[in-house]
């Protein structure tokens, strides 16, 4: 609005700002294929799924294969161990920080699956986190599985010999 | 070679192929949106007979209000499977709208089929509380006026403006619900008397439940195919010779709500008075609703109104203007009309209109 064409008489001036507080709660639909996933978790189990078309296998899975768009129909148990394709080391304190930093934050890439995710690495030095280290994953108490994420303490070195880059260049 | 019929806006010719929608449930539990949305894609790309290689263009429309998630149409394209990329774009509005995006993009000549989708699951958050957030949020939202109230609010203009009667609601209602009982993938499907309908206490005057529509999740898609490729795959393709939107001002106080401006308007556009109207699909969520947009569409008094059972009994948000167009398109590559009018609405009671009007050859 122009100046120019109105001005208020109130004492306080034009308002310039107003709080209108906004809350929407919502159910999740966690979907047929990442409810087996999160299943799995409960079962301290990685549960891949693989796509029928291209072979590829997903972890965790949304319900289709995002290449193909089928439904990815064949479960595949998957082991503990894995890959860091990629890290970062956290050392910026935040609201609600529940990990004593520095700490490192990794994309995994376990092994026979094709889709990696982020995961916390713990028992190793931030000096020492590179790509291709190999790491396992460290499991909550069994009475504290839930059908989450949060059923993986972290992940840490198992001390093999680096992976080849060859095995994990397609996943950075 | 059949021949197009001729579009009214000069325009490249371009027809329906191909519809399929999901079955439309009080809320679907069990698949998350990408699965809810796969089996439709799967369905619209068979009954056209292609893939999603043969696709030109991508448009959807959802609203991540639904789900309470950024970015969930990306996420739904994992139901498509974009790979080599895909051109594809999204109007965060019911997917009549995304037809539309999708008419224009085949304008351009370089492509020649495009497909489109609407879904939106409606149970899992509190409708009432995210449509009042599409108001004016100053004034408006802050109040939180709930979807049922507004509706009232328009059905009683419609009855103090002498247009309409709660008898009239109610025989929309009884109308809706009997057509459905002959569309397997409606919800309510049910055949009401009058004076059961008339019983029912109010929801909120002067609307009774019955003039409210049902809560739905679903999903709906379509294939748009340019030029005469559309014989191709198809014997009867549905022609679409005009179509047109309008909107309102966002101020519900300054709009008469009795009657629909913007429908009328995008009609005349679309050219709905230039032929006979075998069938319309009109999106109204109301049952008060209904009366208003036959009234502004002009349409004869022999079309036959919502023979799918419309928005009354299946009401899958962010689909139901789609799948109008697709119930309308159905009837003309099935061979049961030659020319019907699809109408879409969005916004808070009646403030945007789309207009369609099909042919067959």
């Amino acid at each position: 609005m122009s100046d120019q064409t109105y001005v208020t008489k109130d004492p306080r001036g034009p308002v310039t700002q107003l709080a209108t507080p906004i809350r929407l709660d919502y159910l999740f639909t966690a979907g047929l294929s990442l409810s087996r996933n999160l299943r799995g978790y409960q079962r301290a189990e990685f549960v891949g799924q693989k796509c029928p078309t291209c072979g590829k296998v997903y972890v965790p899975s949304r319900g289709s294969c995002p290449v193909d768009g089928v439904a990815l129909t064949e479960e595949v148990p998957l082991k503990n161990t894995g890959t860091v394709t990629t890290y970062c080391v956290v050392n910026v304190p935040f609201a609600g920080q529940s990990i004593k930093i520095p700490y490192i934050c990794a994309q995994i890439l376990l092994d026979g699956a094709n889709l990696s995710f982020m995961g916390l690495i713990q028992e190793c030095d931030v000096e020492d986190i590179h790509m291709g280290m190999r790491v396992e994953a460290v499991w909550v108490d069994e009475a504290d599985l839930v059908p989450s994420l949060a059923s993986v303490k972290y992940f840490r070195p198992t001390g093999e010999p680096d992976a080849d880059y060859e095995t994990y260049r397609e996943y950075l | 070679m059949s021949q197009i019929p001729a579009a009214k806006q000069g325009h490249r010719p371009v027809a329906v192929v191909a519809f399929a929608l999901s079955h439309v449930v009080r809320a679907e539990t069990n698949a998350n949106e990408v699965e809810m949305l796969m089996p439709v894609v799967h369905e619209v790309f068979a009954k056209a007979g292609i893939t999603k290689d043969d696709v030109g263009f991508i448009c959807s429309g959802s609203t991540d209000y639904l789900i309470g998630g950024p970015f969930s149409f990306v996420t739904a394209l994992d139901a498509i499977g974009v790979w080599p990329p895909k051109s594809e774009s999204h109007v965060e509005m019911d997917g009549a709208w995304a037809l539309y995006e999708a008419f224009v993009r085949l304008q351009e000549g370089d492509i020649d089929i495009a497909l489109v989708y609407g879904f939106g699951k409606s149970s899992l958050g509190d409708l009432d509380k995210i449509f009042a957030l599409q108001l004016d949020p100053y004034t408006m939202a802050p109040l939180n006026p709930d979807l049922v109230s507004l509706a009232a609010l328009q059905a009683r203009a419609v009855i103090d403006q002498g247009i309409a009667s709660e008898e009239d609601f109610a025989a929309v209602a009884a109308r809706s619900r009997k057509s459905a009982l002959s569309n397997e993938f409606a919800q309510v499907r049910r055949d009401d008397s009058l004076e059961d309908l008339m019983a029912e206490p109010y929801a909120v005057s002067p609307l009774r439940r019955h003039c409210l529509p049902p809560i739905s999740d679903g999903a709906s898609a379509i294939i748009l195919v340019a030029g005469d490729r559309a014989f191709d795959l198809v014997e009867r393709p549905a022609w679409i010779t005009g179509i047109d939107h309008r909107i309102e001002t966002h101020a519900i106080g300054a709009r008469n709500l009795a009657v629909s401006t913007s429908t009328a308007k995008a009609a005349e556009m679309a050219g709905v008075g230039e032929g006979p109207v075998d069938l319309a699909e009109v999106h109204a969520p109301f049952a008060s609703q209904e009366v208003i947009l036959t009234t502004a569409l002009g349409l004869p008094s022999d079309t036959v109104i919502n023979p799918s059972g419309g928005a009354l009994a299946a009401n899958a948000l962010m689909s139901g203007g789609l799948t109008r167009i697709g119930e309308a398109a159905q009837a003309i590559l099935d061979g049961r009309a030659k020319r019907v009018v699809a109408h879409a609405t969005s916004g808070p009671v009646l403030q945007q209109n789309l207009v369609c009007v099909l042919e067959g050859a």
